[in-house]
């Protein structure tokens, strides 16, 4: 065997093992999970778990352990979330590549991605100390330690990924379609609504589900704005605590092999799942839409 | 490239001093952190030759952390639990229990409220849900927010175990940390949070403005007692003074010995004492001392 058809055999090898470490590390999370979330109902009725009762694993008799409110909690903000994002980051992306000037967008782009950069617990002290005060002012609230808050914070948090994957999909839209749209006598927002924007649907998608799996996720900026009240939130205007919050708060002190160790990773779980589901589904609309557009 | 690498020798050089200093790792409750980091500052100037290293987190964090061997000293603002000790027996840790300093939890609301004292088991009925307006308190009305530390804290177990005997309502509003429940009750009408001693004061030892602190009668017909009244908490009638502890894996030795008895010291004390804390012997304890 000579020494390049060696070096060629080599590389390629390793490189398939190197795509193979992302795929078994996210198996493995998973088997992880599984095997230490499923152990919740030797001890834990799945009936009891999934339910609204109060989650209370560190109870003063009868610990008590539902999800249900958390769930409602995580959705409810990651809701809020997505309606300040979606908007706010198409516009954006919009402006940036159809409407600004080269040197406003060289100024506007940076600064967008540097809000990435932020510390998520950054973004949460300005919850409490700005977000929060602004809120009970303007609502006439007695706190703003609430779910709202949290929607606003992870709708700023999640905006970087929404206007750069949707940015990018604007690009991507031939130049031939803009080309066509004004020739017809359509003006500038008349080509961006009903051709551009069209034709980058599926690219808006994908933006849309990575942005929201940004907000799923984020942990710390949640913990510290909303409160982390462990009752059924009402309104946007009630204190929340999300899966992420509770898993962040309670994992540091459980006692190891307990059931409450356990519904912590049914929690881990519930939320993996969740935005495992999400991904998949954006995959599939995506590719149903680029189907579409050849 | 050489000058580069005489660029980075400085650095190399701290790095072989630096293995020479003994370090050693503190964790846990929030309530004592300052206190302690206060108290490893003025150690490490007269003991240069260790690094204490200080961290939160809450005294369940602690004293995890020590049944799993990561740190020197847990700190610990409740007695650890007989779960913890056999856990601990498991890995063949021993903790050893120490008092150094003495704490006494204030009720505070925010000043709107027109409350002054407030008996100890109608404060177990405002943080159990049972009681939902001040105005059944007979202070004005208004909902009543509960602002609370979150389970991993020494506070919310001793608060459990002394004022509610049951459990907290789910609106607590489960904060971060100490100086959250603090900025929170200064900033909403309805509020009432429990804070440690230490936390009333700044630096200067002055007053923190925007709060009440309420008075509190326990259950054994004595007047109701401010926290700030010292002579009153001396003799043990404010009914919310707790014991700080630290745990150690077995009995200390070495400089991990001399950093707990530099606790003990008359400078340790006045630093203690500045913080608004109270002295072991000042804070009418002397019977839950093992």
């Amino acid at each position: 065997m000579n020494r390049r058809f060696f070096w060629d055999r080599f590389f390629e090898k390793a490189l398939y093992g190197a795509a193979w470490v992302s795929v078994m590390t996210l198996a493995g999370i998973f088997l992880l999970l599984l095997y230490n979330g499923a152990q919740t109902f030797i001890s834990i009725a799945p009936g009891d778990f999934f339910s609204f009762s109060r989650w209370n694993p560190a109870a003063y008799d009868q610990p008590t352990f539902g999800i249900g409110a958390m769930l409602v909690s995580t959705l409810l903000v990651t809701a809020g979330a997505m309606c300040i994002t979606i908007p706010l980051g198409i516009g954006t992306a919009a402006f940036l590549s159809e409407m600004a000037s080269p040197r406003l967008r060289n100024v506007l782009k940076p600064a967008v991605e540097m809000l990435a950069a932020v510390p998520s617990v950054v973004i949460g002290f300005l919850g409490i100390v700005l977000v929060a005060p602004a809120l009970a002012a303007a609502f006439d609230l007695p706190n703003g330690l609430n779910a709202l808050n949290g929607a606003i914070l992870l709708g700023i948090m999640a905006l970087p990924t929404m206007v750069s994957v949707t940015e990018d999909a604007i690009h991507a839209v031939p130049g031939h379609y803009k080309e066509a749209s004004y020739a017809l006598g359509a003006n500038r927002w008349e080509t961006l609504v009903h051709v551009t924007l069209p034709a980058c649907k599926s690219g808006i998608l994908a933006a849309t589900m990575l942005a929201l799996g940004r907000a799923l996720g984020e942990t710390m900026t949640v913990l510290m704005a909303t409160g982390n009240a462990t009752s059924l939130p009402h309104g946007i205007f009630d204190p929340v605590r999300t899966i992420t919050a509770t898993v962040a708060i309670e994992m540091g002190e459980v006692p190891f092999d307990t059931p409450h160790f356990f519904s912590l990773f049914a929690c881990a779980l519930v939320l993996f799942l969740i935005t495992l589901a999400v991904n998949i589904l954006a995959e599939r609309m995506a590719a149903r839409f680029r189907k579409k557009g050849q | 490239m050489r000058r580069s690498l005489l660029f980075f020798l400085p650095f190399l050089l701290l790095q072989c001093r630096r293995q020479h200093v003994e370090t050693i790792a503190v964790k846990g409750s929030d309530t004592e952190l300052n206190l302690v980091l206060q108290l490893a500052e003025a150690y490490m100037e007269i003991e240069p030759g260790v690094s204490v290293s200080i961290t939160g987190g809450g005294s369940g964090v602690g004293i995890a952390a020590l049944i799993n061997g990561k740190t020197d000293i847990a700190n610990s603002s409740r007695e650890i639990n007989k779960y913890e000790i056999g856990m601990a027996g498991n890995r063949h840790i021993h903790p050893e229990s120490f008092v150094f300093a003495a704490d006494a939890l204030a009720v505070i609301v925010h000043p709107s409220i027109q409350l002054d004292s407030l008996h100890l088991s109608d404060l177990g009925k405002i943080y159990a849900g049972d009681i939902t307006d001040w105005a059944q308190t007979g202070a004005g009305a208004g909902r009543i927010s509960l602002y609370g530390r979150q389970s991993n804290s020494g506070t919310f177990i001793y608060f459990r175990e002394k004022v509610l005997h049951r459990d907290f309502s789910p609106d607590l509003k489960q904060m971060n940390g100490t100086a959250q429940i603090l900025e929170a009750v200064r900033n909403d009408p309805g509020a009432i949070g429990y804070v440690g001693l230490g936390y009333l004061t700044d630096l200067h030892g002055t007053l923190r403005e925007g709060i009440r602190i309420i008075r509190l009668s326990d259950g054994h017909g004595g007047p109701a007692v401010s926290p700030l009244e010292k002579s009153a908490v001396q003799k043990g009638l404010y009914p919310l003074t707790r014991p700080l502890y630290q745990y150690t894996d077995g009995f200390p030795e070495g400089k991990l010995r001399e950093f707990m008895e530099f606790e003990k010291t008359t400078a340790a004390e006045s630093i203690i004492e500045k913080n608004g804390y109270l002295l072991p012997r000042d804070a009418g304890l002397a019977a839950s001392i093992r």
